[in-house]
């Protein structure tokens, strides 16, 4: 890799940001399809049942519009996702209120839901399971033998945690619970579907990964690789929210699309995507620590469960990153977790920003302030006597063989915000500092990357332009701002001449889903190998022009070099040679890293390729009387190995604490005696505004990466991650009671006063 | 009963300056109006008025357009933020949005700046407390807002020095 351009670490101007900030960017909803046609979902009332039939009134006139139903479907009746349980549509067994039962497509809205209105399903419904004690009890079977949708164990064996356990001079238990979150993405989910003369379909839409969408189509209409195009619609946020939930949409819509013959257009307003779309796994994790008396670690047992809902969706993939960051950024001698997703009636949750990890950290944080409670020592010295270390064994069994950016997060956030000296000193005025250190895990879990074997091509363009062709997508993030960065970097461009166009799967290669926090990461290396290919083609174009013979010309440093030959900056090749160069194509492709392994039956080795590092503290104050939160000040620290565009990245991690402080704090969801969330709509699930919002304060640390281009590591999920857990402590500073629940509302922060685990004079 | 064709009634909209007649039915809110007759620059977020993408500026106040009733915006000017600037000129606020780096999807940017401008309007000298009491109706979900108070800032103190 050479390191050529001054591109990176720069803060050029998004590449969309006029369009954005002008209102012409285009998001589906905004497209102008002539002809198009309205789709709309006849939804399950019932949690649990048989679908024995859908009746259409006769005072309806059904010519007007077109119906499917599960048995018009003309391939296998699944989502193709991790698993292919998950219906498009029920055929016989109903296992959440709002399943799709039916589709409808017609010309206009209205006649739409006059159509949805006259069909009318016939249910018997069964008993349902609508909590996770009642999945672990069993007494109703919903899903598989016993409910587990996805099980792991990680670590050291029984005997040896065991052992570990008898050195320590206490024994520490906690647990800890968190509900639900909404991405609430400011754009709903939207697709739209445009049937192809040759029997196939395009379709467009919000989405993070084309690919996903794409294999998706393949599956359930049964079509050939290139009678599908999938591209991508300007898209208003994802957060995870668009890894899997764009798939059910993109097949309802192009199975309407196909039987109207018509363009159909299928965008959920936000109460339907509130109700169905997925949600954030809640939690419930215990810990069973063995602790010395100065706070050391010396074995740990974690329990995991989370509640994946009633279809497996990301489930399993969710689930083993939660087990893999349940000890967050502590040393644990010996270690064992535990983990299991279980089935639900409920609308099946799926990938979120953190994937898993903000519920096992914040269990994991919580805990390890409950250790430093029980042995009288501060918050911040427990983290710093067991924070990760160079060479330290993570219970994977990877070894830390790069410095690990947790201690100086946790320095430089403690001081930024005077920690060490204002904690447990505010609460005479109702305030409390909160701390937490968090670990994120940047690419694909375990083999992950090696299996999706990652693709990415540079191809030069008319005027001399290089597009980057890569499935990842931008939804907010700067992904089409970053890698035209990292691309111009490695060749020695300048911005202006590379460029990364929203994604289609007909033009481009599959790079990877744009989630897991690898789009510079991961598919940011694939790039510069691009890069380094399209420059050896340009270099053996010029050996053939001058008639050198191969290998005389070389590309370093920048610069093309050659004997007799006059040296030549890629851009000058460019400028001199685009219209014989254009349509040269560099491909790259991922590269496992030698050193590295992963066995997926034992569940063990180098879980990830290399992991970012934060640190928060949250000031808060607590109103005695109404118990409810004030967000004072809140200081991010990240260590990402490389900010490739520095402004973009303080944009990411404030963005994701803000969303952080919401999940611990102020974004309540729950379920009502039918598996029907409570808050479906934005006036009753609150999101934070600018008046919730406190002053932020980020600051990026860079320990550069050789697992990533130029150093960097993955950023996305990690500002999620430790929120909730340095909020609860804050609380815990300014009121002396140990909260173990998130959301803290008001209501809970009343009955933990009451009932929990306090100091305060009672 | 009537179909949809006989209950639509028609009107006159002053839009970004340009006057327009359309025809819409009786419950339509000025959101869809707008939307339908090619104003996607007006987002629609929630239909409730929570979250501010389909904020207008109507006869010069921001006004969250999906709860009011295009009949009742009739004969009234109506500013989206297609009014605001062109890619050769971008409005300050819009410069002021871009260049800190308060744009990350997009979806809520146009209710924002509009939502900016109609402060800087009625106040060019706004406090943090101002600003923040500004943005209150608008939601995002990308950016903790921290860049977006920054954008305000600088595009007041810009406008000042004007």
């Amino acid at each position: 890799m050479t390191p050529t351009g001054n591109v990176l670490g720069s803060t050029p101007r998004r590449a969309d940001a006029w369009e954005k900030v002008s209102g012409r960017a285009e998001y589906v909803d905004d497209l102008s399809i002539p002809g198009l046609w309205f789709g709309g979902t006849l939804r399950s009332a019932v949690p649990r049942g048989r679908l024995r039939g859908i009746s259409r009134r006769e005072s309806f006139d059904w010519s007007r519009v077109v119906v499917v139903t599960a048995s018009d479907l003309p391939g296998p009746n699944e989502v193709a996702m991790v698993r292919s349980d998950h219906p498009i549509l029920a055929a016989d067994a109903v296992n959440f209120v709002g399943q799709p039962l039916a589709l409808v497509a017609a010309p206009d809205r209205q006649t739409l839901a006059a159509a949805l209105g006259a069909l009318v399903p016939d249910v018997e419904e069964a008993p349902a399971v609508l909590t996770l004690e009642e999945a672990q009890e069993g007494r109703t079977v919903i899903w598989g033998a016993d409910n587990v949708l996805a099980a792991y164990v990680l670590g050291d064996e029984e005997d040896a945690v065991a052992e570990a356990f008898s050195r320590a001079d206490r024994i520490v238990e906690g647990t800890y619970t968190t509900g639900y979150q909404e991405h609430l993405y400011l754009e709903p989910q939207g697709m739209v579907a445009l049937p192809r003369e040759d029997g196939g379909v395009e379709v467009t839409g919000s989405l993070q990964c084309p690919y996903y969408v794409h294999r998706a189509l393949q599956r359930a209409l049964g079509l050939e690789d290139h009678r599908i195009a999938v591209r991508q619609a300007v898209t208003g946020g994802g957060f995870g929210g668009k890894e899997d939930y764009p798939s059910v949409l993109a097949i309802h819509a192009a199975l309407l699309a196909r039987a109207s013959g018509r363009p159909v257009k299928m965008v959920l307003g936000r109460n339907e995507d509130l109700r169905f779309s997925t949600k954030r796994h809640p939690s419930v994790v215990r810990h069973r620590t063995g602790v010395r008396s100065d706070g050391t670690l010396c074995a740990a047992e974690v329990d995991v469960l989370f509640d994946g809902g009633a279809y497996t969706t990301m489930s399993p993939v969710v689930l083993s990153r939660g087990a893999l960051h349940a000890l967050g950024a502590y040393r644990v001698p010996r270690a064992r977790v535990t983990a299991r997703a279980l089935a639900t009636n409920t609308p099946p949750n799926g990938a979120f920003r953190g994937f898993g990890a903000p519920q096992t950290i914040f269990a994991v944080e919580r805990h390890m302030d409950l250790i430093a409670r029980e042995l009288g020592i501060s918050p911040l010295e427990v983290r710093r006597r067991n924070l990760l270390r160079r060479g330290d064994r993570l219970p994977c069994g990877q070894i830390l063989t790069e410095e690990p950016g947790a201690s100086l997060v946790l320095e430089r956030a403690q001081a930024l915000a005077k920690y060490e000296t204002r904690h447990g000193t505010l609460r005479k005025e109702g305030r409390g500092l909160g701390l937490s250190l968090f670990i994120h895990g940047g690419g694909f879990t375990g083999s992950g990357e090696e299996k999706i074997d990652g693709r990415v091509a540079v191809e030069i363009g008319a005027g001399g332009r290089v597009e980057i062709l890569a499935s990842s997508t931008e939804m907010g993030q700067g992904a089409a701002t970053v890698l035209p960065q990292i691309g111009a970097q490695a060749l020695g461009l300048p911005l202006d001449r590379i460029f990364h166009p929203a994604p289609a799967t007909d033009r481009v290669p599959d790079s990877g889903p744009t989630v897991a926090s690898r789009t510079v990461m991961v598919v940011g290396r694939i790039l510069v190998g691009a890069c380094e290919d399209l420059a050896a083609k340009v270099a053996r174009r010029l050996e053939e022009a001058a008639g050198l013979p191969e290998g005389s010309v070389t590309w370093r440093e920048g610069t093309f070099r050659g004997p007799g030959f006059p040296e030549k900056s890629f851009e000058g090749v460019l400028d001199q040679w685009k219209d014989r160069l254009q349509g040269l194509r560099g491909e790259g492709r991922y590269a496992p890293f030698p050193d590295l392994h992963w066995d997926d039956d034992a569940y063990r080795g180098d879980a990830y390729k290399d992991y970012s590092w934060g640190a928060n503290v949250v000031e808060v104050a607590v109103d005695p009387d109404r118990h409810t939160l004030t967000l004072c000040a809140v200081t991010a620290v990240v260590e990402i190995g490389r900010a490739v565009h520095p402004l973009l990245a303080e944009g990411q991690v404030a963005g994701g604490t803000l969303q952080a402080l919401g999940y611990g704090g102020m974004e309540d969801l729950r379920i009502d005696d039918r598996g029907r969330y409570l808050q479906d709509r934005l006036s009753t699930y609150s999101i934070p505004t600018a008046l919730d919002a406190p002053d932020l304060v980020v600051e990026i640390a860079e320990i550069p990466s050789p697992r990533g281009p130029f150093g960097a590591k993955g950023l996305g999920e990690l500002p999620i991650n430790g929120g909730a857990p340095a909020l609860a402590s804050a609380v815990e500073d300014a009121t002396g009671v140990f909260i173990s629940t998130i959301p803290i509302t008001g209501e809970r922060l009343f009955a933990h006063r009451r009932d929990g685990l306090s100091d305060e004079p009672s | 009963m009537l179909n949809e064709e006989d209950r639509r009634i028609t009107g006159t909209f002053s839009v970004n300056g340009r006057s327009r007649s359309w025809s819409f039915s009786p419950e339509a809110t000025l959101l869809h109006v707008l939307r339908d007759h090619g104003h996607t620059e007006v987002k629609n977020g929630c239909e409730e008025g929570e979250c501010g993408a389909c904020l207008v500026l109507l006869d010069g106040k921001p006004v969250p357009s999906c709860q009011v009733f295009a009949a009742t915006a009739r004969d009234r000017e109506i500013t989206t933020v297609r009014a605001l600037g062109t890619i050769h000129a971008p409005h300050p606020i819009q410069e002021a949005f871009v260049e800190v780096g308060a744009v990350q999807c997009g979806f809520c940017t146009p209710g924002i700046v509009l939502a900016t401008a109609a402060l800087l309007r009625e106040n060019p000298n706004p406090s943090d407390e101002d600003i923040i009491h500004a943005l209150d109706g608008q939601k995002c979900r990308c950016t903790g807002y921290v860049k977006i108070i920054e954008a305000v800032r600088l595009a007041a103190r810009r406008g000042r020095h004007e």
